[in-house]
């Protein structure tokens, strides 16, 4: 029977963590990491799970401990935040070309400087192109069940790839929020056993892992990650499909919001989509036909999905919680113009950024950009791409 | 979707306004309402300006945003009306709960010309007559929830037992003296309820 409970996201995660029960979890268990090891810890050392925990001296290492213990057989994981992804950076690139099926748990913190600890999402930004699978939660119900489908998704046999389960840092990671948890052996079951095809502690099948590779198949090596991310698109439906029979919530690689018949549409992940949401049906009492996009799959990235879910409406805002400085807008943004343009939906299409190093986002800066793109439209003028919402020349909320 | 009810609370690093937030979202989940608790994350340090706030609600959260129009705003530490403008956005039909020795009149005047409810609670000599020590954060819970009705007094003791049970599990000894806290704040609370 699913229970009702109220937990952190850090919580959420952690209990995710304990029902999965990996074989290894190598983790750098302070600053800039969250509570998360040190609860799986705990459940570790009151006996409630038997994962091997390996607390290293770093995030270097800690990533390279998980790609170690998954090449030898082993159901591995790692949790990190912030600078924490950053140092492990090399090994990031690794794991996901060694094709290793194993899952980080990343708390979403903005990067330095200046030096800040709040969320935004410049961390896994920032690692957008090591090739792994993003996927980000609104709450803390997702950020758990986005974790319970993270394996399964990660060992498909047609997938082969490391898996990345983000939520935001404090906004989801501390706030406490009701929750509804599955019993153990729902999650066991969905989970199931970790068979590796090929593994280093098996003599019968002696592999290399990690080898150098000359120039006359390097390339087919990277060819072949590729189609991996390609394919991991329709296992992360499947997965989202049997997880909906085992807990009825429904996921997909996006969710869209009241978007059936909208004018205008925001496209945005994590956290703030559920603020967007709120503001949304808020202005349809008003009259006005807006709706929400929210990614939650960011790698592999849906572009047609995205074109063909924008097609019908006249603008969407695409709100990006992370700068990066290419002087043309977020990555969200630069990513999702692309597949509209390659997809010839050619609507309105306006950047904003929001949210970063913690900044709050409201209902009100959601009106605020749907009442812009309502009157880009009407008066037929183009808005101010690329716009920082709630800087404090603009008005800072508080 | 109306928000429910929405707390902010203020106090400085150490203090427990955090662990009071939470625990607030703790034993109102229990009486099968929609819940969050979360701080808002400034320098890490003791004694510095912290806020953490509330939202109750029947119905699903989905606002990830701090709270700038609470309907209750509960000031731990009484220094901070000198450095915090702690009845920002605070509804005029809302109610503010001060932890002073002073009296609701007395702080009334320090409040930048807020017109709704007012409530002082003297939670140091609360907390020092029952634990012997300062923790402020008990008595401005008991206190929260008196004010703002969000469960009544007996299921909140009751459930209040039952969290301190297991928060303080490693130091039971100090289970007593919370519970004590809690009834007393509610008991001096009463007489000034009634006149609202």
């Amino acid at each position: 029977m699913p229970k009702k409970d109220r937990m952190s996201g850090n919580e959420a995660v952690a209990y995710a963590i304990k029902q999965v029960n990996p074989d290894v979890m190598p983790a750098f268990p302070i600053t800039p990491s969250t509570e998360i090891p040190q609860l799986v810890s705990t459940y570790i050392a009151n006996g409630q799970m038997d994962t091997e925990f390996i607390p290293v001296e770093s995030e270097h290492s800690s990533m390279s401990a998980t790609i170690g213990a998954e090449a030898a057989g082993a159901r591995s994981l790692t949790a990190t935040s912030s600078c924490g992804l950053a140092l492990m950076w090399e090994e990031l690139l690794l794991a996901a070309s060694n094709r290793m099926p194993c899952v980080l748990a990343l708390v979403n913190r903005t990067l330095s400087g200046p030096i800040n600890i709040n969320c935004d999402h410049s961390d896994s930004m920032g690692a957008r192109d090591t090739g792994w699978i993003q996927i980000y939660a609104e709450d803390n119900q997702e950020a758990y069940d986005n974790f319970i489908q993270a394996y399964p998704i990660a060992e498909d046999k047609n997938v082969h790839l490391p898996v990345m389960i983000c939520q935001d840092g404090f906004i989801t990671s501390h706030a406490v929020q009701n929750i509804e948890l599955l019993d153990d052996d729902t999650v066991k079951d969905f989970v199931g056993t970790y068979e590796p095809e090929e593994y280093l502690l098996n003599p019968g099948k002696p592999v290399s892992v990690g080898p150098y590779s000359i120039s006359n198949y390097a390339m087919e090596a990277k060819k072949n990650q590729e189609i991996a991310m390609e394919n991991s698109k329709e296992v992360i439906l499947r997965v989202a499909d049997a997880f909906e029979r085992v807990s009825g919530r429904r996921y997909g690689l996006f969710e869209e919001y009241r978007t059936e018949d909208a004018d205008h549409i925001m496209l945005i992940m994590g956290s703030a989509a559920g603020t967007a949401k709120q503001a949304c049906d808020d202005l349809r009492d008003k009259g006005m036909k807006v709706g929400v996009l929210k990614l939650r799959v960011f790698r592999p990235f849906p572009a047609a999905e995205i074109a063909k879910a924008l097609s019908g409406c006249k603008s969407v805002a695409i709100m990006d919680r992370c700068e990066c400085y290419n002087g043309n807008g977020g990555p969200l943004s630069m990513e999702v113009c692309s597949a509209l343009y390659k997809n010839k939906v050619l609507i309105k299409a306006v950047s904003y950024m929001y949210g970063l190093a913690g900044r709050d986002f409201t209902v009100e800066n959601v009106y605020e950009i749907f009442n812009e793109l309502d009157a880009s439209v009407k008066n037929d003028t183009e808005p101010e791409q690329y716009r920082y919402i709630g800087l404090r020349s603009q008005g800072v909320p508080g | 979707m109306s928000q429910g009810l929405e707390i902010r609370w203020h106090g400085r690093g150490g203090q427990g306004a955090k662990t009071a937030a939470l625990l607030l979202a703790d034993v109102a989940f229990k009486t099968g309402a929609n819940v969050q608790g979360f701080p808002e994350y400034g320098p890490e340090r003791m004694g510095a300006p912290i806020t953490a706030y509330n939202r109750i609600s029947r119905d699903r959260i989905r606002v990830h945003s701090n709270i700038y129009t609470p309907d209750l705003v509960v000031v731990v530490d009484e220094t901070l009306l000198h450095s915090v403008d702690v009845t920002a956005g605070l509804k005029e039909d809302g109610a503010i709960i001060v932890n002073t020795p002073r009296t609701a009149t007395e702080i009334a005047g320090l409040l930048n010309g807020y017109k709704g409810r007012v409530y002082t609670v003297d939670a140091r000599r609360i907390s020092v007559d029952t634990l012997g020590k300062n923790f402020p954060n008990s008595p401005m819970l008991a206190a929260a929830v008196a004010v703002s009705r969000v469960m009544d007094k007996e299921s909140f003791i009751r459930e209040m037992r039952t969290s301190y049970e297991h928060k303080f599990s490693k130091k039971p000894e100090v289970i007593e003296g919370n519970m004590k806290a809690l009834t007393m704040t509610f008991e001096e609370l009463e007489p000034y309820l009634k006149q609202a």
